[in-house]
């Protein structure tokens, strides 16, 4: 077991066992001028745990994470969250965070004042949003003027602010150095202890063994393989993900089968 | 003499400001969504729509006034409202003028800032209005250069408010078509004195939005 920055707690549905998936792709294609960006994605990603969509850069991660948070339409296939669960129950945290030309607190309040929180509950979400970011001595301070690290922790708490059930990270530490990567991945562990379903994209072997309970192999636009975390680092079924783990590149394994 | 120098001088400066200000106000007020609608907006005829606003910048002062002398003259569509030769007319001619200022400045800040601001807003699940309502804000500093662009583009124009305002003293008579008059009667001490004033105006205002344009540039303020 790797070590983690924050123990998981087990999750609900380990107990209850074959729980419906809080999201499902069931054949979900992706074309963009003719050219096929994701071929016929099956996915489904467990309720409380943190799944991670791993593969190498233009697998089409980031596009399926896009896809899940409603902000493209499938060309083919179906989509379905579970019952009860709109899209505005889905967060998206992109890996480029864009914040308003304004102070930390003023993005939080916007991000609320969307979220429609009422006006007299807003002081105090945001102070607790702040404190779980670690950012309540930089409240005054402008967005923009923020580490990269400690950006990505003010988005991470800024997708909080709409409460979701599915919280969708695209690769929120990769220009972050060791400490300030620590520090996101710490947060994470947290959101998701608290019972927030977590899909995580990234190219990181190291990250994904930190922090996955589920991995889902994704290159060249198709889902090599997916199954529990420890599994899929002991003993990779497909000769991609055995490649990719290994340091090569994916492309040298030749068409590996579904699984 | 030296009275009625100064209190004819305050009363065209304050007469100018009167009927360019209310200008403004009324095109902004106009212009603001039309620019927002035209940035946010998909339908037909809106490429259109926004090549006919840019190219509006170019109206001839002239010829708006003309053509409004045409819409407010006694014989005209709009002559019984009695507008010829009224600062209403002035204001009416001077708004035509700043709308395309400012909507065509508002459109193109607002199409950049939701390029810019596009995904973050989908992310956040912000409808059409509270997408307006945050792009409009965040492009405050944009705005304002507009419109005080159009405030100089209003104070230097001559020839609309001289046709449709008539250049009446005390009544009709601002900077710009007091100076034309007053050159013209060889009275070069007022001329120049008002002269004076609208050069610090309008190159005060054009400094004014330099400042701000220099500020934006600036990739974070509070």
């Amino acid at each position: 077991m790797p070590d983690r920055v924050v123990p998981l707690r087990p999750a609900a549905s380990e107990a209850e066992g074959g729980e419906t998936p809080i999201c499902r792709l069931d054949r979900v294609s992706l074309e963009r001028g003719g050219r096929r960006l994701l071929e016929r994605i099956d996915m489904a990603i467990p309720r409380g745990r943190i799944s991670v969509l791993l593969g190498p850069n233009g697998a089409g991660k980031s596009l399926a994470l896009r896809l899940i948070a409603g902000l493209e339409t499938p060309s083919g296939g179906t989509l379905t969250l579970a019952p009860g669960l709109e899209a505005k129950h889905v967060g998206l945290v992109l890996q480029q965070p864009v914040f308003l030309r304004r102070s930390v607190h003023a993005n939080l309040a916007h991000a609320l004042a969307l979220a429609g929180t009422p006006r007299r509950e807003r002081v105090g979400r945001i102070a607790e949003l702040l404190v779980r970011a670690d950012l309540a001595h930089a409240a005054a301070r402008p967005a923009r003027a923020l580490s990269g690290g400690e950006q990505q922790r003010l988005a991470i708490v800024r997708a909080l602010a709409l409460e979701p059930r599915l919280l969708l990270l695209d690769e929120p530490t990769s220009s972050l150095d060791p400490q300030a990567t620590r520090a996101v991945e710490a947060l994470i562990g947290e959101i998701r202890n608290e019972g927030t379903t977590i899909l995580l994209v990234t190219h990181d072997v190291a990250q994904a063994r930190r922090l996955a309970e589920r991995v889902i192999f994704l290159a060249d636009g198709r889902v090599r393989e997916s199954g529990p975390a420890d599994s899929f680092f002991d003993a990779p079924r497909s000769r991609a993900a055995a490649a990719y783990l290994e340091g090569r590149l994916p492309e040298e394994a030749g068409d590996a089968p579904h699984s | 003499m030296a009275a009625t120098f100064y209190r004819d001088l305050a009363e065209i400066v304050t007469l100018s400001l009167e009927v360019s200000l209310g200008a403004v106000v009324l095109a902004a007020l106009l212009a603001v969504p039309l620019g927002a609608v035209l940035a946010l907006g998909r339908f037909r005829g809106r490429g259109a729509l926004v090549l006919l606003v840019n190219a509006a910048m170019g109206l001839p002062p002239v010829v708006v006034g003309l053509g409004l002398y045409l819409l407010f003259s006694r014989a005209g569509p709009l002559g019984p409202l009695g507008l010829l030769y009224t600062p209403a007319a002035m204001i009416i001619a001077q708004t035509i003028l700043v709308i395309p200022i400012i909507a065509s400045f508002t459109r193109e800040t607002v199409e950049g800032l939701a390029a810019e601001y596009g995904d973050m807003l989908a992310v956040l699940r912000a409808g059409f209005g509270q997408r307006l309502l945050t792009l409009l804000v965040e492009a405050r500093p944009a705005l304002l250069t507009a419109i005080l662009a159009g405030l100089g583009r209003a104070l230097s124009e001559v020839g609309a408010v001289m046709i449709v305002g008539g250049n009446i003293a005390h009544y009709t008579r601002v900077m710009t078509t007091a100076i034309t008059l007053e050159t013209s009667k060889g009275n070069l001490a007022l001329a120049m004195a008002l002269g004076g004033i609208l050069l610090t105006l309008a190159l005060g205002l054009n400094l004014a939005v330099g400042l701000i344009r220099e500020r934006m540039q600036e990739p974070t303020h509070a």
